[in-house]
């Protein structure tokens, strides 16, 4: 599961790769040609419609009112899900009270709460965030906990036979030895965390990216929404790629390089 | 040690949680959390009305048939990417996209082409399940250890029997796989109901906000999350089965 | 010849470790050592051999302070351990090396902790890694080498500390046949430029006696002292030698035929 989520980084060749997006293209089109539906656009006219969206800036304005839900959440999600889940993974105290919380938070189907979460706070910035949250906060936190929890008790060992304090522990042998599996939650948890914000602005008010696709949809601009949804998946799926880029390059010299 | 003494405080630190619950309910500290006590006698009110019974029914229904129709599809797409190297290439990217793609942005789509009913909950959950079980799927297969596929060639297995021997061999990870999309599905059948909103589950909350209804809206969670707790807790049972040959191969 | 020793309480002058009375229980009911009275003297190399499940590991984790004993004490140069200390150094079974450091990075690390400089621990690392054979390959990472090269610097890393006692937990356990051999044969010249004391548990009996001034044998479940073996073996010569030396032939033999009860 820890690799699920490297789209850019897994090891097929880029032929097959761009063979693969061109036989799905490809059959997107056809699909389209025939008509099956009076809602369903042919791959040309998606990206047409895609080209329109982005040429008047209204595609770009969307996601900037998107965004600022989905990254104060994501931050706030970050700050909280990865201390509550070092603590827990520390301490058994904090574990007991703690981690069935998370773990009925993770296996729970958190988006029933957005209705009445719009219901309490209303259509604003606050439930939104609070949907981002309620998605990707447990996945982080829990994962957190996990990578924790299997740091190997040698490497723990190591650092107490050579006399290293408790802090020396946390810092130099488990948070480093915790990292990778800890992004990899990280990357599960900005997943989650794109579908909250959409389904913030689906199910809340329409804004930004939700906005679009309702509006779209209302006026029968088939081809417009799906562009619009297109550009959401490929967007997530992206940023996450990119996340694990990023981790490779800042925090694993390991595998930098040869 | 763990087993012994992880069970009994868990459920116990979540009476912890309950009591905390109350007295912020009681105190009106937090408006979105009513009394616990509340939300406790709201159960049998939301579960005696008809139209829960038709929510019940439409979430069940659609549920059962998106996880078998992910389960299928999801095994069998997990066989040919093990197995053929080429469907892997091409399918790979694919799933992964899928995997972590926001699904829900998806949903109106499946909405336009499967209707305002019944069909676009259970495509709903189709999608959120099968991806994992597809990806888990292909990762047992491809590690069915190779000694065992040359220990039944060398004894001449037939074509059938090889197959036999690689999906028992990759039934641990299935079963995991298939435990992913179980919560993943439960996921997917509540998004599904609360964007199409006019059936099932969505409907009733839908009624419950417009009635401000709040013990009633907490008490349909509640049975929610305790559906989706126990589905966990059972495949992870049943999971526990496996493991224990699981176990013996590594 | 080698000699079979009844077993006392030593009382040799020089005995940089003694173990006391150590019990260990495991969860109230597996008695996992019971009743080990020992003692290691300045500069030998004691093998603790036995089974698996006797204890030996546990015996060791104790020693190093890692594990606290259900009841007894260790005592190092006559001061009761109560935790890990700088006279000690463990060398692990599964080489326990950070996989994001390197290797130059891996050995320098219990300097590190201690507050040594970068540029002093590097230096004494670096001259660690050049003993042990390992130069050349300070800035690889772990997952670049073989086994038997990253237990060569996890044994860099224990010298760097210039502990006077290394306690070895099966160092040679997950390296292949061939390498465990030259690791061998190298940590026989190493005793002749590092003047330690060493402590070293494994399963083999060819390995104890092949590096052993003293083989301490465990029984298996509770972990008991069975035997104590004094193999008398001239290992100044050509290290290979020591393999077709009849004293180190027979010995495998007694160990074997004192062991085998067990093992059925």
């Amino acid at each position: 599961m820890t690799g699920a989520l490297g789209v850019l980084a897994d090891n097929t060749p880029v032929l097959w790769r761009l063979l693969s997006l061109a036989l799905f293209f490809a059959a997107w089109e056809i699909a389209g040609r025939t008509n099956f539906n009076y809602a369903f656009p042919t791959f040309f006219e998606t990206m047409t419609a895609l080209w329109e969206m982005t040429a008047d800036g209204s595609l770009f304005s969307a996601y900037l009112r998107t965004l600022q839900p989905l990254v104060i959440g994501l931050v706030f999600s970050l700050a909280v899900g990865v201390s509550a889940g070092v603590l827990m993974g520390l301490r058994r105290d904090a574990e007991w009270i703690t981690l069935p919380v998370f773990i009925t938070m993770q296996a729970a189907p958190m988006a029933a709460l957005i209705p009445l979460i719009t219901f309490v706070y209303g259509i604003g910035m606050t439930s939104k965030v609070l949907a981002v949250v309620m998605l990707a906060m447990p996945v982080i936190a829990i994962n957190s906990y996990k990578s924790v929890r299997n740091v190997s008790p040698s490497l723990v060992d190591m650092c107490k036979s050579f006399q290293g304090s408790r802090r020396q522990q946390v810092f130099r042998i488990i948070l480093p030895a915790a990292s990778p599996m800890m992004f990899a939650g990280i990357r599960l948890g900005v997943a989650e965390g794109f579908s909250g914000a959409v389904l913030a602005e689906l199910l809340i008010t329409p804004t930004g990216i939700g906005d679009l696709i309702t509006y779209s949809r209302s006026v029968a601009q088939f081809d417009h929404m799906y562009a619009v949804i297109l550009s959401i998946v490929a967007f997530a799926v992206i940023t996450v790629s990119l996340l694990q880029l990023l981790e490779t390059k800042l925090f694993r010299p390991e595998k930098r390089g040869t | 040690m763990e087993l012994y003494g992880y069970k009994v405080p868990k459920m116990a630190a979540l009476l912890v949680w309950v009591v905390i619950w109350e007295i912020i309910g009681q105190f009106e500290l937090v408006m979105l959390f009513p009394p616990f006590s509340d939300v406790l006698l709201a159960i049998p009110d939301v579960i005696t009305t008809p139209s829960f019974l038709e929510a019940a029914r439409i979430t069940v229904l659609s549920y059962l048939g998106g996880l078998a129709l992910a389960l299928v599809v999801g095994v069998s797409l997990g066989l040919l990417m093990g197995l053929v190297k080429p469907a892997d290439r091409l399918l790979n990217m694919w799933v992964n996209v899928f995997l972590s793609a926001p699904l829900s942005a998806l949903v109106p789509v499946i909405m336009i082409l499967f209707g305002m009913g019944m069909p676009t909950v259970i495509v709903t959950v189709f999608m959120f399940a099968v991806w994992i079980i597809a990806l888990d799927t292909r990762a047992g297969v491809l590690h069915v250890s190779p000694s065992l596929m040359e220990m039944s060639s060398s004894f001449g297995a037939s074509r059938w029997h090889r197959m036999k021997i690689i999906l028992l061999s990759a039934l641990p990870e299935i079963l995991a796989g298939f435990r992913l999309g179980v919560i993943r599905g439960v996921k997917g059948v509540v998004i599904g109901q609360l964007l199409v909103s006019i059936i099932g589950v969505g409907a009733l909350f839908a009624l419950y906000s417009q009635n401000f209804l709040m013990a009633h809206f907490w008490a349909l969670i509640l049975i929610l999350f305790a559906f989706a707790l126990g589905l966990a807790e059972m495949i992870g049972r049943l999971e526990q089965r496996v493991e224990y040959y699981a176990g013996a191969r590594s | 010849m080698h000699m079979t020793q009844p077993i006392v309480a030593e009382t040799e002058a020089d005995q940089i470790i003694e173990v006391a009375g150590i019990h260990k229980v495991y969860n109230e009911t597996v008695t996992a050592l019971k009743d080990i009275n020992l003692g290691f003297g300045r500069g030998e190399l004691t093998s603790l051999l036995g089974p698996s499940g006797c204890g030996k590991t546990t015996l060791l984790k104790i020693i190093s302070g890692l594990l606290k004993p259900t009841s007894g004490e260790i005592r190092v140069n006559g001061e009761t351990v109560t935790g890990p200390g700088p006279e000690r150094a463990f060398v692990f079974q599964d080489f326990a090396l950070m996989p994001w450091a390197t290797v130059l990075k891996n050995a320098a690390f219990g300097l590190e902790l201690k507050g040594v400089g970068q540029k002093a621990r590097e230096d004494k690392a670096r001259h660690y890694i050049n003993e042990v054979g390992l130069a050349g390959f300070e800035d690889k990472y772990p997952h670049e080498l073989s086994g038997g090269m990253r237990q060569r610097v996890g044994l860099a890393r224990a010298l760097a500390v210039e502990a006077e006692v290394l306690l070895m937990d099966e160092p040679f356990s997950a390296v292949d046949e061939q390498t465990r051999r030259k690791f061998q044969e190298d940590l026989i010249r190493l005793r002749e430029t590092e003047n330690k004391t060493f402590i070293l548990v494994t399963h083999s009996i060819e390995e104890a006696v092949y590096l052993s001034d003293r083989i301490v044998l465990l029984s298996p479940r509770p972990g008991r002292l069975k035997q104590v073996v004094t193999p008398e073996i001239d290992r100044s010569g050509n290290p290979e030698a020591i393999r077709r030396n009849p004293e180190y032939l027979d010995l495998i033999d007694d160990i074997w035929a004192g062991l085998r009860d067990y093992v059925e």
